[in-house]
């Protein structure tokens, strides 16, 4: 039990959110600047050739693709929730609304996860 | 006697008609981050996570246009060279770029690697992790751009 002086010991719901922070500030490091470069400026600008839309299509059919890249979607919203709500809350000071705001952060994730799900393995 | 229960700073006592202690905060500008370099590239950092976030939707809208076809995803490269999306997705790259070198500098603080018994030095921590990016990215972009 945390004693006057002592800090408290983190919740296992803290502990989990630290953990799913640092899996996905992973993943998202190794993979996501490269499809951000290639999808969201050389292939619209023409820079290089962007795929086939067969080929891409067949890529993302397989049941390994689709559940690496769930993963990396998940993983990357769940380390967005904390970063996030750890800014609102310190650096504009809203500490008296860090349960709505962890909720609500948490909430797009739940959301964006079942939109990954449905595009991604519907 | 009134009954005290626990006492945590900045907490009233149960029982008590006053607070026993009271914790002087010093009020903190919301701007305390532009005062120094090093706060603000801490900020930008926190803030690269909007851009991850960016990310994931940009890309199942990607996955959506191909699932409906050649046509649809021809007009998402198009709706992605327009100049407001193409400015989002540089500034997302390069908070992205931000997220990945902050990231891997940082791993030798967050992860200890032993080799024969004997810690690994933080530098090759940190150059493993680079190394490692390197290669992943090369892989995605072959994948992407000469195999497909």
């Amino acid at each position: 039990m945390a004693g006057p002086g002592r800090t408290a010991r983190p919740s296992r719901a803290e502990a989990a959110a630290w953990l799913m922070f640092s899996a996905g500030g992973m993943v998202s490091a190794l993979l996501v600047p490269v499809l951000v470069l290639l999808f969201g400026v050389l292939f619209p600008l023409g820079v290089l050739a962007p795929p086939d839309h067969a080929g891409l299509a067949a890529l993302l059919a397989h049941p390994l693709v689709r559940i690496l890249l769930l993963g990396l979607c998940v993983l990357a919203l769940l380390h967005w929730a904390h970063r996030f709500r750890y800014t609102l809350v310190d650096g504009l000071q809203l500490g008296r609304m860090r349960g709505p705001i962890s909720a609500l952060c948490y909430a797009a994730v739940l959301a964006g996860s079942v939109w990954a799900a449905v595009v991604l393995l519907g | 006697m009134t009954r005290v229960g626990a006492t945590r700073v900045g907490a009233t006592r149960v029982g008590a008609t006053q607070p026993s202690t009271t914790r002087y905060r010093q009020p903190v500008s919301l701007f305390w981050w532009t005062k120094r370099r090093s706060y603000l590239v801490f900020v930008l950092r926190e803030l690269s996570s909007v851009a991850v976030a960016w990310f994931v939707v940009h890309f199942l809208l990607l996955v959506t246009a191909v699932h409906d076809g050649p046509a649809a995803y021809r007009a998402f490269l198009d709706w992605s060279a327009t100049p407001l999306v193409l400015v989002v997705d540089l500034v997302a790259l390069a908070f992205v770029v931000l997220h990945a070198v902050t990231w891997f500098t940082l791993a030798p603080k967050a992860i200890v690697v032993r080799m024969q018994g004997r810690p690994v030095p933080p530098r090759a921590v940190a150059a493993g992790h680079f190394g490692a990016w390197v290669v992943v990215s090369a892989i995605v972009a072959w994948v992407l751009v000469v195999m497909l």
